[in-house]
This record gives structure tokens, C-alpha cells and sequence, in this order.
């Protein structure tokens, strides 16, 4: 779907989180960028694929493709929330211009700034994130509306050629889970899930 | 050898294989010669902490890269320099066309040129000058051994003395 969902029918951000790392068959490489985004995949299930930023909010994206362009035969995911895509804008017209077909990227979108306190975003006030993706020049973006959507998209996006955007209008459930809080740990372990070290 | 060349030397010396880099005038030679380099992964970011994400991914995959930029550029890369690939301990080679300094016409260029040396220490990034086209191989290809090694970001400030600077707008 082209047009954003309703805000009074947010799915649960934990549960969709679940339902993606249930179709990773093939030991593809998730970021996930900084907070709830990342406190949800280490609830999900923790994998050695799994890649946790601590900070450099509006990266995920962009960490994503680089490990996109370092192993082609992997598929990668980058999730990130609304706020954190809104810092780093430039990213989508960067992946569109590189396409790679190896990379999806997940957004969820709650409409608000949730970690520091639930200031509003300004997806809150109608900015379209898929819209943005679009215009952005990737052209296989689109809403996930319910939950089978939301797995139909993944599937898709696992298995055709990329670059694909998966948008979500998501709760604000606190984060269910927390990562460890030691980088060199995280790095090496994502680095070694990939065969890299 | 000129300078450009003999820092593309350096990377296919130590194979690295991605470049990811903000247009800049006094980096042209560089990033011509990469782009015309088969053997690497060239790409254009709209901003340097963008930059900076995408050559961290792509070592985290086992792949290392440099990051091109001019020295105003640092300043849009801080957060991502001391919150990435700091503290995850991610090779990096950052090269920066240094602007600000001995000729400078735009009184913007100035402070963040002051800025340059104090931030990389301020950050824990090492950081030799070039200044020299007969040293820029030497320190090129030790700097990019010592990244790769020690998995720790590096600078390389070419000055103007080295690539003749910008003349004008």
C-alpha cells in the first residue's frame, strides 16, 4: 500500500519484530538502530547476525548498506525508528542511487520520539515516510497495514531484488529487552555471525 | 608518483576496496582516480556521518574503507566518529582535504579548520599531516596498516602545501 495506515490501528512493534526474525532462514545480517528498535530484536532472539548500535542515531540505514556492499550473497536488513530515519533523510536518495538488491530497511514509525520522553515526530504531523522513500527514488516502498502484510513484504523483500522499504505504524510499548552495552563485544560478534573475523 | 595516485597505491597495497566520500574540489584527483579504479567500491554520500555509517558497515562485513571529505566535513562526522566507530573499534581512514589554512579566501573555513587537529585528539583518532608528495606513500600505506591492525580509525590531513589548496569560489 501507497497510503499511510491510521494511527488508532498501531500494530505491536515486539510482535512484528517477532515475525521478522521468525522469516530469517538464511542467517541474514540485521541493524538495528538506536533504542526500542534495538531493545526489541535482542527480545526477539538474539542472533550473532544481529548488529546493535548504541549510539550514531540515523545510521542503521547506512551501517546496513555498507554490509550490503561488503557481502552480496547476504541478505541485510537495517530497522529504524521514524525519528532516527528523519536524522539521516539523505540515506534514502544515496540507497537509491547505489540500489543494492541485497538490502531492506524496516521503519517503524510510532510517531514520536519515544526514548527521549515521546516528543512528537514530525511523521506525527503527516510526514510520510514511504512517500519519502519513494520520491527518494526507491520505488519498492510501501505501508505494511496488518500484520500478514507486514510478513508478505518481508518475504518479498528477503528473496526479490532490492532495494525495498518496509514501513509500520507501530505502538510505543516499552522496549522489551536490552542489548549488552559493550561495542567491542557487539561488533565482534556481528563480525564473526558474518564470517568477517 | 602525484599524491592521489600514490594514496590509491596505499589501498590496493592493503586491499581495501570501499570508498565512500562528500564531493570536495581539492580531493577531484582522488576521487577521479578511484572511480576509475575497478577494483573499488566508489560511492557518493550526501553527508559525511552518512559516510562514516556506511564504510563502518561495510568493515563490520570485512570489508574496510576510507572516507574522503574536507576538513568541514569533520565537523558533520563527530557524533558518528565518537559513537560508532570510536567505541566499536571499527578501521577507518579518514582523508581530509584541509581548508582554513595558509591561503584561505573564505573566513568560514577558518574556524573549522582551527577545529580539525583538537577534535581528531579530542577523539582519540590519530592523524598525520602530509604536506609532501615524496611522503604521502610512506605514511599512506603505515597509517592504513596501523588501522587495519589495531581496528581503530585514522586520519590523513592533506594540506594545501600538498594538493595546492582551493584558489577561489
Amino acid at each position: 500500500m501507497t497510503t499511510a495506515p491510521d494511527r488508532d490501528t498501531a500494530l505491536s512493534r515486539l510482535a512484528l519484530t517477532r515475525r521478522l526474525v521468525a522469516l530469517l532462514r538464511r542467517e541474514e545480517a540485521v541493524v538495528a538502530g538506536i533504542g526500542n528498535t534495538n531493545f526489541d530484536l535482542a527480545a526477539a532472539g538474539d542472533r550473532p547476525q544481529n548488529f546493535y548500535m548504541l549510539g550514531s542515531m540515523g545510521l542503521a540505514a547506512s551501517i546496513a548498506l555498507g554490509v550490503a556492499l561488503a557481502q552480496p550473497a547476504r541478505r541485510v536488513v537495517a530497522l529504524e525508528g521514524d525519528g532516527s530515519l528523519l536524522m539521516n533523510l539523505g540515506c534514502l536518495a544515496t540507497i537509491a542511487t547505489v540500489a543494492p538488491p541485497n538490502l531492506a530497511l524496516i521503519v517503524w514509525d510510532n510517531g514520536a520520539y519515544q526514548i527521549t520522553g515521546g516528543q512528537l515526530a514530525a511523521t506525527a504531523a503527516g510526514t510520510d515516510l514511504v512517500a519519502v522513500a519513494r520520491g527518494a527514488g526507491i520505488a519498492r516502498s510501501a505501508w505494511a497495514h496488518d500484520e500478514a502484510t507486514f510478513d508478505r513484504l518481508v518475504a518479498a523483500a528477503l528473496r526479490e531484488p532490492g532495494p525495498a522499504l518496509i514501513a509500520a505504524r507501530v505502538d510505543a510499548a516499552p522496549g522489551a529487552a536490552r542489548p549488552e552495552r559493550d561495542p567491542v563485544l557487539l561488533k565482534d560478534r556481528f563480525m564473526r555471525g558474518l564470517g568477517a573475523r | 608518483m602525484d599524491w592521489a595516485e600514490a594514496i590509491l597505491a596505499s589501498f590496493r597495497e592493503r586491499d581495501l576496496c570501499l570508498v565512500a566520500y562528500v564531493p570536495d574540489e581539492v580531493l577531484g584527483p582522488l576521487i577521479g582516480g578511484a572511480l576509475a579504479d575497478a577494483r573499488l567500491t566508489v560511492l557518493c554520500a550526501t553527508r559525511e556521518e552518512e559516510a562514516i555509517g556506511i564504510a563502518c558497515g561495510a568493515a563490520l562485513g570485512g570489508m574496510p574503507g576510507a572516507v574522503l571529505m574536507q576538513s568541514s566535513g569533520l565537523g558533520n562526522s563527530i557524533n558518528a566518529l565518537a559513537s560508532l566507530a570510536v567505541p566499536y573499534q571499527v578501521p577507518l581512514l579518514l582523508i581530509i582535504a584541509e581548508r582554513g589554512v595558509l591561503g584561505e579566501f573564505n573566513p568560514v573555513q577558518v574556524p573549522i579548520g582551527r577545529a580539525l587537529r583538537p577534535a581528531l585528539d579530542a577523539l582519540g583518532i590519530p592523524h598525520h599531516t602530509l604536506a609532501r608528495a615524496d611522503e604521502v606513500g610512506p605514511v599512506a600505506g603505515r597509517t592504513l596498516r596501523q588501522c587495519l591492525l589495531t581496528q581503530a580509525p585514522a586520519a590523513l590531513i592533506l594540506s594545501p602545501l600538498l594538493t595546492g589548496g582551493k584558489e577561489r569560489a
